[in-house]
């Protein structure tokens, strides 16, 4: 953080907000004037994080694009799996095994789970209350890690989908361990609720603070959580149908105002939803290969073309554009990153408000900064 | 030094003797206060490390500095790219000494899966000084605590005095690294001679 007397206005100072700041979750950076504690303008600095990502899947294999799409939104590895495996499905026209369209079903909610409770965490250590609520949280997201373990090998950079399928089959008794994780996963919710929603301060840091309208949500390309948080009834899974979603039964949860207690809210109700699904999903898990024997995955070709596939995930639309030549490289590798776009409307949500507020506006868009910078 | 039978006479007297080095240290590799300085996903692995399940704190390293002059351990978890290298380095210079690097993850030893990359540095020891490298990508919560572990072990040998004292007890040292600038293609330099040394690879060695 650095202090300097602004050079518009002797009123007026200018703050450097990050890269170093334990609130931005990662390196992002703001340089924020203010008037008072009041924020006059506010302009984010990208690219600490940009580790050439586009670059480097244009460079190597198809199947070689796989474990890097792991470290783009590094708190949901399964996702970004899933969205790179669709679009190179579309591209190529390629059949899913319909075990594995289950099992990708069941980790895409885990992984919502596990997202939507960091975030739960992260959000509170925004707000001043560092350590307890993470420590909560990180509890809960240890258990479905394990899962994660088990299933591909690794914690956080699980690298497990494939094209037509996953890499693995599901080890014995995972099915059972989750389903003991799902049932208990709504007691732990509650605990949260009990602890948080009614807890004063935390209606005071939030309520009210930096409301969207629909209207503004929709032009500014907003997705995900922060959409429906302000009113919006737009989610993937219902509007693609992508996978299997049109199986299952859930509701899509919305806010009202859009402020920042309802972008809090929306996740611990989205968490709810998820556990509907995945106790849908446990139970009709059919038997059968894990992956379509015909697709190809080590010297695979696509036909020349082009295709864009997205899925919802727990951020936000994430979506991958592919351009194929017909060689065994992508010709255009192109991430559309949820956390970078919901980002559009932060100067319009942070100017007049204070300056304590900006990290909680930020921390309730829900930003990953390797997605954002990539 | 003391007798060992003296010493443990002593203690059975309720007598503890230790060498102001011996005590100094012990201080301070008991209670080592991390920055708190996350840079990619290796960032999320050390959170985890410090929450319930790993639980640092048994390490005495559980208090995390959002501050740089307040931390003595850097933990540097994550992807340096080239635009944020001169950050590191100044957050290391703006460290009190004495004062320690962890090099987390293969990103901040070499680049890691991002090596090819345009702007990815190849390794933080190229501008300041590691005292312990954790392979892994992301290395696990228990790979961090066994670095923390080796850290102080280190920090239990070092001397204060003497022609072997210690980097942080050598005032012919120089107190600032240079930060690196943009430069044109690069950072300007690309390295700090003084702290990157490389061993020579194997075939080069013969
Ligand atoms: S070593 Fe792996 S997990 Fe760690 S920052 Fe680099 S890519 Fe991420």
């Amino acid at each position: 953080m650095s202090f300097l007397p602004s050079l518009e206005s002797p009123q007026t100072i200018d703050v450097s907000l990050g890269p170093q700041h334990p609130s931005t979750h990662g390196v992002f950076r703001m340089n924020v004037t203010l008037d008072g504690e009041t924020v006059t303008r506010l302009q984010p600095v990208f690219g600490y994080l940009h580790r050439n990502h586009e670059k480097i899947a244009e460079g190597n294999s198809w199947l070689a694009a796989m474990p890097y799409t792991d470290r783009l939104d590094y708190i949901c590895p399964l996702t970004n799996n899933w969205a790179y495996a669709l679009a190179v499905e579309k591209l190529a026209g390629i059949e899913v095994a319909e075990r594995a369209e289950f099992i990708r079903v069941i980790t895409a909610e885990l992984t919502r789970l596990q997202n939507h409770v960091a975030f739960l965490g992260f959000v509170l250590g925004d707000m001043g209350a560092w350590g307890t609520a993470l420590m909560y949280a990180f509890r809960e997201r240890e258990k479905i890690l394990d899962l994660f373990e088990s299933l591909t090998g690794a914690r956080m950079m699980c690298n497990y989908m494939r094209f037509g399928g996953c890499r693995c089959d599901l080890p014995p008794g995972w099915l059972d361990t989750t389903r003991k994780l799902v049932d208990g996963f709504p007691k732990f919710l509650d605990e949260m609720e009990a602890l948080l929603t009614g807890n004063e301060i935390l209606l005071a840091r939030l309520q009210g603070v930096a409301p969207m309208t629909a209207d503004r949500a929709i032009n500014g390309g907003m997705s995900g959580p922060v959409l429906r948080a302000a009113g919006v009834d737009y989610d993937i899974r219902k509007v693609d149908n992508y996978g299997i979603y049109n199986r299952f039964k859930f509701r899509v949860p919305r806010g009202t105002v859009g402020d920042c207690y309802d972008r809090f809210m929306i996740r611990v109700l989205e968490a709810r939803e998820s556990v509907g699904i995945l106790k849908q999903a446990i139970a009709v898990i059919p038997e059968g290969p894990v992956v379509n024997p015909k697709a190809k995955q080590r010297g695979f070709r696509p036909p020349a073309g082009e295709a864009y596939g997205r899925i919802e995930g727990p951020k936000g639309e994430l979506g991958f554009y592919l351009i194929a030549d017909g060689s065994d490289k992508p010709y255009r590798f192109r991430i559309r990153p949820p956390s970078l776009i919901n980002l559009t409307l932060l100067e319009e949500l942070c100017v007049g408000t204070k300056i304590a507020d900006v990290m909680v506006i930020l921390g309730s868009i829900d930003i990953v900064l390797g997605e954002v910078d990539r | 030094m003391l007798d060992e039978d003296l010493r443990s006479d002593l203690q059975k007297r309720g007598i503890f003797v230790a060498s102001f080095e011996d005590l100094y240290n012990w201080g301070r590799k008991s209670s080592l206060w991390p920055l708190q300085f996350g840079l990619a996903c290796c960032a999320i692995e050390m959170i985890a490390t410090a929450a319930a399940r790993f639980d640092m704190a048994r390490f005495g390293a559980e208090v995390f500095r959002p501050s740089p002059r307040q931390a003595d351990l850097m933990i540097i978890a994550g992807t340096v790219t080239k635009k944020m290298a001169p950050l590191v380095v100044r957050l290391y210079n703006q460290m009190a000494e004495p004062k320690y690097v962890i090099a987390m993850g293969a990103c901040a030893i070499s680049g890691g899966p991002f090596k090819e990359g345009y702007n990815v540095l190849k390794g933080i020891d190229r501008y300041i000084p590691v005292d312990v490298a954790i392979p892994g990508c992301p290395p696990r919560p228990e790979a961090l605590l066994e670095g923390l572990i080796k850290l102080q072990k280190k920090i239990e040998g070092q001397r204060l005095f003497g022609p072997n004292r210690a980097r942080h007890a050598d005032t012919r040292d120089a107190a600032d690294y240079p930060v690196p600038s943009y430069g044109a293609h690069d950072l300007e330099p690309p390295m700090n001679p003084a702290v990157f040394k490389p061993e020579p690879s194997r075939r080069e060695a013969e």
